[in-house]
């Protein structure tokens, strides 16, 4: 469902468990993000500071794994409102550097962090309702909602999110030459 | 003469389909093959169709007028779910993992055309070693070839290394009590130490020598890379 | 001690697990400075003494308990309530199931099916086996277990196991007189026993049915390159009691009361293929027949029918050991049994080279079933027409049935192949079954719609494990439960198998527990394939046929589970947050996530 009035493809991006370096390749496409706006609006996303995904967007990008919940409950808003789900990057598809913490027990990393660490004066696991809460493990997306395509890299180059885009505006089905897929 | 996809090729008596493929210049996917070890068997990403069969071109002998299947859409299928079971049985963060670019794992991926893990991630507590002073071992990113295995036995005479385990508790182990790399015979000059083809054993203080970007197989594509070594054209080991 | 261990086994590389599995006995596991000291004494690497000690169930590197008990975990035994009977019996003795208790007691574990599927739930205690469990036999054991009151005290009726032999035919009704077959094959060479076996049209009864006769030739004519016969090479006779099929009990029944007629098929094998040793391995299930079997064995040298110049036949010389395994279906598989007879972890080999060409320590070596070996020896002495009076043209003769799960007269039948299963059916009192599981879990589940199928090569190919269910059973369970199974003794080899199996796993909990959607029943059929089409061997061949061949005939069971939503996680979600909750104490709305949203 593209924008009504300017008759443009509607993309939202977000970051879970990421670090917004997938969002910093995504901007080294640099002047060719005019071309791209031609064609496209943003909806939710940290370009636009949109904080929810309008009714209907065409393409959701999103960038890192889950780790808590508050990651889930974004997700889930993304997959609700868009057509096309694009997992990018290694953290989105494979829980990337955060699900490194996945073989040590939740407990530990927090008492760790939170109890035991050297230089913590007044030790107590934060409980504010604010804070999401986390999960046992960083887990992929792809484990808990459907998942339309992947961009695999740490980051996806800019190169990658420029063939895609350019694949699905031109009603293509996207094709990543092997050049262009890396996991680093 | 056999073909493979269509195309006919021939080959020597007691060659495998893979040797007769290497020869003739076809690349078939592979991890736990090398040519300077016995057929292995293992990885299962050499699975072809040979009149209508399933096999693993690594131990087939190759046999006049086999008609060998490999490109089809149905066999590709095949081998990117297996190797994304290798990616998801292990806890392989390319990011962060030193080998990242010269990892015959990652690079068969890309020749592929691997985009995801599919599968769900089983994110197993595995084992580091960093006893020894000069050898790493991170068994996250074994995939259980038993290329170190068999070269430690067959070529350094030491059989530092084995499997143990059953299924998926299957796991490398070390020839010492204490279960540390530290406590065995093996050396950094060990065939068996550079033989790894992902980041499972890495030899300490040489992991960013060449940085990210510049290694072998950011610009250099497996199918290429194995069919010059494999050919005699040197090793590609690390 | 361990000297004395290594000693009577015979102080070689081979011996291996033989030596394990009598550590293990003494020290109720192996530990590391004992796999240090084997290595040593042994001369291999400590690398291939830890991979046996990991690989097989029955041995350990963590202690069990001084009773270590093993509840049968077969499809048969847990319809008899066996998974219940566990749980009871840890909690009764404050253990966890799968661990040894901190006095280092008891330990209770599941394992495999045992081969007593017809006189269940059944359980190895040390090594011994109990059978017709129940919850007063659990109460009372679990006192005997914590007054620490010796196995031989315990009531012998527990440890009683039938026969149940409910219909005998060609091999079980007719009494083979000691040595007659023996006598015959002393008077024959090679060409001629083959030939008889080769009349007589006989095929395997592992249930894979390749010809026995021509087994024993290739064996006979060796590797290429050599001579026929050659008397300067070494060949072996292996017999493949490693009953490890789910809910196949027959050869376990032959060992018992026709353990003459297997020692008596192995020599005429023997004889035919110019071998002078033997093994018959025995499946660490079945560890309390070894001393019966021994026995039999010194009977036979003792008559002259083992030993040297068998019968006065000059030049007929064969002896026999018995091998253990020790916990791994894998094992049955003949090249992996080998590489077990060898002492080391049970991995199929690659082929080619077949074992009758290259097999045991690398020379040519037949392997055969108990059932076939008894059949060889009874047409060794009957002759092939006898053989051939039963069965069909592809599949002559009889074969002997375990049947279990739901029917009246559970038990062996001996049926002439070309039997249907409805005859079957209606002999051991199975009224109006579900389906049989004919095979067992890597054979072929049938509907009741097939019940006029026929048993034999040409239609459904079987070892013998008939597991009949009723009408109230849950189809998807039963799935999911061989599933299990096969992710369990996957030997770990080749990825496709590997990983595979547990992914397969993982699916059918996801659908059996409510939690799947349509598209999980597409990726476990894409999965399914690419298990079999890729599998280096028959475990991982047929690993998912429980699944696809129960979701063909019964696909509205799978689907009556399945969820209509597009997708669901394949974990717990909610739980994922659990330690957090825990931790943090909060119960608020955004301290819970729903499962699908």
């Amino acid at each position: 469902m593209a924008d009504l009035v300017t008759n443009k493809i509607l993309i939202a991006t977000t970051s879970l468990a990421g670090c917004f370096g997938c969002h910093m390749s995504f901007l080294d496409i640099d002047e060719r993000f005019f071309t791209l706006c031609e064609h496209v609006v943003f909806d939710r996303s940290p370009f636009t500071d949109i904080k929810h995904c309008g009714e209907h967007v065409d393409v959701g990008l999103i960038e890192g794994g889950l780790c808590n919940a508050e990651n889930v409950a974004t997700l889930r808003e993304f997959r609700r409102h868009v057509k096309i789900l694009v997992a990018v990057g290694a953290c989105a598809i494979n829980g990337g550097i955060p699900a490194m913490r996945n073989h040590i027990p939740l407990k530990e990393c927090l008492e760790e962090s939170y109890l035991q660490a050297i230089g913590i004066d007044s030790p107590q696991i934060p409980n504010d309702p604010e804070l999401p809460l986390l999960l046992d493990r960083v887990r992929p997306i792809h484990e808990v909602v459907k998942v339309d395509y992947f961009l695999p890299g740490c980051p996806p180059s800019a190169e990658v999110f420029w063939t895609f885009l350019m694949d699905l505006l031109a009603a293509r089905q996207p094709q990543l030459p092997e050049a262009q897929i890396h996991y680093d | 003469m056999l073909t493979i996809d269509g195309v006919a090729l021939s080959f020597e008596a007691g060659q495998t389909l893979m040797e007769a493929a290497t020869a003739a210049g076809v690349y078939l996917p592979h991890l736990c093959h090398h040519p300077e070890f016995k057929p292995h068997g293992s990885c299962k990403l050499c699975t072809v169709k040979v009149n209508g069969r399933f096999a693993s071109a690594c131990t087939l002998p190759a046999a006049e007028g086999q008609e060998v299947l490999s490109e089809t859409l149905e066999l590709r299928q095949l081998r990117v779910r297996i190797t994304q079971m290798l990616f998801v049985e292990g806890n392989h963060f390319c990011p962060s993992c030193e080998q990242s670019g010269d990892c015959k794992l990652q690079a068969t991926a890309y020749a592929l055309g691997m985009l995801d893990s599919h599968f769900p991630h089983f994110f197993p507590a595995r084992r580091v070693d960093a006893s020894h002073p000069d050898i790493l071992l991170d068994l996250d990113r074994c995939i259980l070839c038993e290329l170190c295995v068999r070269a430690s036995r067959d070529m350094d005479g030491k059989s530092v290394f084995g499997i143990a385990g059953r299924g998926m508790e299957s796991h490398l182990v070390v020839d010492a009590e204490s279960g540390a790399l530290v406590d065995t015979v093996i050396e950094v000059s060990d065939r068996a130490v550079k033989i790894c083809p992902v980041g499972a054993i890495l030899i300490k203080r040489t992991a960013y020598e060449k940085p990210i970007g510049q290694r072998l197989y950011d610009h250099h594509p497996i199918q290429a890379v194995l069919l010059q070594a494999d050919q005699g054209g040197g090793s590609c080991d690390q | 001690m361990l000297c004395e261990i290594v000693d009577h086994h015979g102080g070689e590389a081979t011996s291996l697990l033989q030596v394990l599995i009598d550590v293990q006995m003494r020290f109720r596991c192996v530990p590391a400075g004992v796999m240090t000291f084997l290595a040593e004494i042994l001369h291999l690497p400590r690398t291939q003494i830890q991979a046996v000690v990991e690989f097989y169930s029955f041995l350990s590197v963590t202690s069990t308990g001084r009773f270590d008990v093993r509840f049968s975990d077969s499809v048969t035994d847990q319809l008899l309530g066996s998974r219940d009977l566990a749980t009871r019996l840890c909690q009764r003795l404050g253990v966890k199931l799968g661990e040894t208790r901190a006095d280092d007691a008891v330990s209770v574990h599941l394992t495999s099916c045992t081969g007593l599927s017809d006189q269940g739930p059944a359980a190895l205690v040390n090594g011994q086996v109990l059978t017709r469990l129940d919850g007063d036999r659990i109460v009372q054991m679990a006192d005997f277990i914590d007054q620490e009151i010796d196995l031989d005290a315990w009531p012998k009726a527990w440890f009683r196991v039938e026969d149940q032999v409910q219909l005998e035919g060609l091999l079980l009704a007719e009494e083979l007189p000691l040595g007659a077959c023996l006598e015959r094959a002393g008077t024959l060479d090679a060409v001629g026993i083959i030939s008889e076996i080769d009349r007589s049209g006989l095929r395997g009864r592992g249930g894979a049915g390749f010809k026995t006769a021509v087994k024993w030739r290739f064996c006979y004519e060796g590797a290429e390159g050599t001579l026929p016969g050659d008397p300067s090479i070494t060949r072996y006779v292996v017999c493949n009691a490693d009953e490890g099929e789910p809910g196949t009990f027959k050869d376990r029944v032959l060992l018992s009361r026709n353990a003459h007629d297997v020692f008596e098929g192995m020599t005429v094998c023997a004889r035919a293929i110019g071998a002078l040793r033997g093994f018959l391995y025995l499946r660490g299930e079945y560890r309390y027949l070894l001393d019966t079997l021994l026995k039999v064995l010194e009977a036979r040298r003792s008559r002259g029918l083992l030993g040297r110049n068998i019968l006065g036949v000059e030049g007929f010389d064969f002896n026999i050991e018995i091998h253990l395994g020790a916990g791994a279906y894998i094992c049955g598989e003949e090249s992996a049994l080998i590489e077990s007879l060898e002492g080391k972890p049970g991995h199929p080999r690659n082929r080619p080279p077949y074992p009758v060409t290259h097999g045991y320590l690398g020379q040519p070596t037949v392997v055969n079933n108990v059932e076939t070996f008894v059949a060889a020896a009874r047409i060794m002495a009957f002759g092939a027409d006898w053989f051939l009076s039963e069965g069909t043209a592809q599949s002559t003769g009889t074969k002997m049935l375990s049947v279990s799960g739901d029917c009246e007269r559970p038990g062996i039948y001996e049926v002439p192949f070309g039997t249907p299963v409805s005859v079957v059916m209606h002999r051991c009192g199975a009224d109006d079954p579900m389906g049989v599981q004919v095979g067992g879990p890597s054979g072929t589940f049938i509907g009741k719609a097939e019940f006029e199928r026929i048993l034999g090569f040409e239609d459904l190919s079987t070892g013998g494990s008939m597991m009949v269910f009723s009408q109230a059973r849950d189809v998807v369970a039963i799935a999911r439960g061989f599933t299990h199974f096969f992710a369990h003794e996957s030997c770990g080899f080749c990825t496709p198998c590997r990983v595979g199996t547990s992914l397969l796993r993982q699916l059918i909990d996801k659908i059996a527990e409510g939690h799947g959607t349509p598209h999980d029943l597409v990726e476990m059929t894409q999965l399914a394939a690419i298990v079999k089409n890729a599998s280096h061997c028959g475990l991982g061949q047929t690993a998912a046929n429980p699944l696809m061949q129960t979701l063909e005939r019964f696909p509205e069971r799978y689907q009556e589970r399945l969820k209509t939503t597009l997708f669901e996680p394949g974990f717990d979600l909610d739980g994922a947050l659990e330690v957090s909750r825990q931790m943090t104490g909060r119960a608020d709305a955004n301290a819970h996530l729903t499962q699908v949203g």
